[in-house]
């Protein structure tokens, strides 16, 4: 048998039916549904009388329209959101899924409740209609986002119509520094490959450095590979993943963890696989970053300078100087002088318990910067759960930090969590799109230490002057 | 879906590169839960002013490409995130063909499954279909998905690819599902294989 990649491996195990061009049928074991992108889907399985193929294979939750503060249980104010969070309550009992409303404790960021839950597991595919669903990479599952039309085509067949992506390998040897952690390596890879880098590919992340990291670490990569512009991001399960699988509510137990386990070790990429592309860095050369621009491959250096517009080519120079204008900086200005309005530290990029720690590490016994708003929303109640047994909720309180409930909150601003005109944030999340977290609010994208440094000093700040 | 066949129509040149689905779409207007009535957000907050009035430089609001149904886009078009109300506002708007040199891939695909033909060509090409575009509204070229051809306005011809069963299934109109659903048998040969191989899933 010739060698096979991760992703190959997983595809083939996938098939249900393959024409003679290529178009596949491929099974789905997990779709995962939350209230934006469901609506319509449900809508049409109810217009032409069809009904949810594999229920029990059907995860629904609510997160980019609730409220994440302390009184959300009096309901939703804005009549919209309201009306998308209970069209997926009455969809998800109609149709018979398993279903974490509003008032559960397990509610929260779809790519956060999945794993979290046990409903992630290796060698699976997964989708929901959320390009983030990359995420689930992390446990070398093959995840990827669709529309609402693939929803409901997954919803009435469990299936979805799919060619073939191609393998692109990005590897990251040797070991990182101190200050610098998985959301700085996403960044700087997609900085070096641009957010078109990845596309009609599937990456599989090799090397060290992901070798060494946690399944927290692994998700913040593989959360990133839509960025850069991947159809998926794949980690090879190994014994980390195995361990964070291992007890949760829905993985396998007793014989069945056994049977899994025997596959799971089958699912790497075997010695002389091809890749169609490859991509290397190097561990020591990645620096904790940030975007200055308003496309997440808009990355430098904290120690860096804004770029001049001119030393881009092509249509990026028109890109750059719209960004910047957009960002209100300048060419030169030195980017740990840019002062800042607002820290939003959350989103299913860097949003579990791990990066909370991480924060608490940088802001014990410290206080934010007078006058900077900082919020930090937990990625599910779970994980807000686990941060006040840990007592990291105290210290985010002491320090001056508003703790909410769980959320995508100001990831995208759907929700009340939005920046005003203007605003400048700095952000834990993944996109740092024109408007994306409020009209004309200015994002820079960071790693939750330095998202912490910055609400400490009220400026862009390398954390590594904190360490 | 409606079939796609030949347009003649308006191109409208867009060179920014990078357009993501944040602009196409702003996430205000995804609060809804019908697939219609998208196309008068299209582009909102480069379309319209705060107040509401139209920004009167922005190339849809132009006299000569406000019925536009061609889009010429530059590099990574639709980039960002797997909403379809991007799609579904692009197809509101009237819009049937967008040409770029690359597209981000959900969108790619969701525009199939909405009557909308994604081009995808060499920087070159798409520099004269732009330049055409720039001649404004006299300036009509054809899109003929049969024969895979655009014509320009001065008669150029520029072949293009595009996937067998997502052309049949453009020019035939058809529901993915229904064509999914004629093959049920092999799902549930494959569900039942899977219960005994993994059924821990
Ligand atoms: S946290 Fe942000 S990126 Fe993640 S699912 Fe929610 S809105 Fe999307």
């Amino acid at each position: 048998m010739s060698p096979k990649t991760l992703y190959d491996k997983i595809w083939d195990a996938h098939i249900a039916h393959e024409a003679e061009d290529g178009t596949t049928l491929l099974y789905i074991d997990r779709h995962l549904v939350h209230e934006v992108t469901s609506p319509q889907a449900f809508e049409g399985l109810r217009l032409t009388g069809r009904k949810v193929r594999a229920p029990d294979k059907t995860i629904a939750v609510p997160d980019h329209n609730v409220p994440t503060t302390l009184d959300r249980t009096k309901g939703i104010d804005n009549e919209q959101s309201r009306i998308q969070v209970d069209a997926l309550d009455r969809n998800a009992k109609e149709f018979g899924v398993h279903y974490y409303p509003v008032s559960d404790i397990r509610q929260g960021i779809v790519h956060i409740v999945g794993p979290e839950n046990g409903w992630t597991l290796p060698g699976m595919t997964v989708v929901c209609g959320d390009s983030h669903t990359a995420t689930h990479g992390a446990f070398g599952a093959l995840a990827h986002g669709i529309g609402t039309s693939e929803v409901e085509h997954v919803l009435a067949t469990q299936t979805l119509i799919q060619k073939k992506s191609k393998n692109m390998k990005v590897e990251v040897t040797g070991k990182l520094k101190p200050g610098v952690t998985p959301k700085d390596v996403t960044l700087a890879i997609i900085g070096a490959t641009g957010t078109g880098g990845g596309t009609g590919y599937v990456i599989e992340y090799c090397g060290e450095v992901f070798r060494d990291m946690s399944m927290e670490g692994r998700m913040t990569v593989c959360n990133m590979a839509i960025e850069g512009g991947a159809r998926a991001g794949l980690v090879a399960p190994d014994e980390t993943t195995f361990e964070y699988v291992k007890g949760r509510t829905h993985a396998p137990k007793g014989a069945q963890w056994e049977a899994a386990l025997t596959w799971w070790k089958t699912l790497y990429t075997d010695e002389g696989a091809q890749f169609d592309k490859v991509v290397t860095l190097r561990g020591e050369d990645i620096e904790p970053v940030v975007t200055w621009g308003t496309s997440p491959e808009d990355v430098l250096p904290i120690t860096g300078v804004v770029p001049d517009p001119s030393q881009f080519k092509g249509g990026k120079v028109d890109a750059a100087r719209r960004s910047l204008e957009y960002m209100g900086l300048k060419p030169g200005q030195k980017l740990s002088e840019i002062e800042i309005d607002t820290v939003f530290i959350g989103s299913c990029t860097n949003g579990r318990i791990e990066d909370l720690r991480a924060v608490a590490d940088v802001v014990k016994g410290k206080k934010i910067k007078e006058g900077l708003r900082a919020m930090i929303v937990p990625g599910s109640g779970l994980v807000r759960a686990q941060a006040e047994e840990e007592g990291l909720a105290e210290i985010f309180q002491e320090a001056g930090f508003e703790w909410r409930l769980a959320g995508c909150s100001m990831c995208l601003a759907m929700n009340p969590d939005q920046l005003s005109e203007g605003e400048r944030c700095v952000s834990t999340s993944n996109r740092n799109f024109e408007g994306r977290q409020g009209y004309k609010g200015r994002t820079h994208l960071v790693s939750p230490p330095m998202a912490a440094a910055a609400a400490i000093t009220g400026r862009l700040t390398d954390v590594r002057e904190m360490m | 879906m409606d079939k796609f066949e030949k347009i003649t129509g308006i191109a409208a040149p867009m060179p920014l590169v990078n357009i993501d689905t944040d602009m196409i779409i702003p996430k205000v207007h995804l609060k809804s839960i019908k697939r219609t009535g998208f196309g008068k957000h299209l582009f909102d907050e480069m379309r319209y002013n705060r107040d509401g009035t139209e920004v009167a430089d922005f190339v849809l609001n132009k006299p000569q490409y406000r019925d536009a149904e061609i889009l010429i886009a530059g590099d990574n078009f639709g980039c960002g995130s797997s909403r379809e109300h991007a799609p579904w506002a692009i197809a509101d708007f009237g819009i049937k063909c967008v040409v770029s040199t690359s597209f981000a891939d959900i969108f790619f695909n969701n525009s199939f499954k909405n009557g909308i033909l994604p081009i995808v060509l060499p920087q070159e090409q798409v520099d004269i279909l732009m330049a055409d575009a720039e001649k404004g509204a006299n300036a009509r070229m054809t899109v003929d998905l049969e024969a895979q051809e655009i014509t320009t306005s001065d008669g150029d011809v520029i072949p293009f690819d595009v996937d067998p069963f997502k052309k049949h299934c453009l020019l035939n109109g058809l529901d993915d599902i229904a064509l999914t659903m004629e093959k049920a048998a092999s799902i549930d040969t494959f569900e039942s294989s899977m219960s005994v191989q993994r059924p821990w899933v």
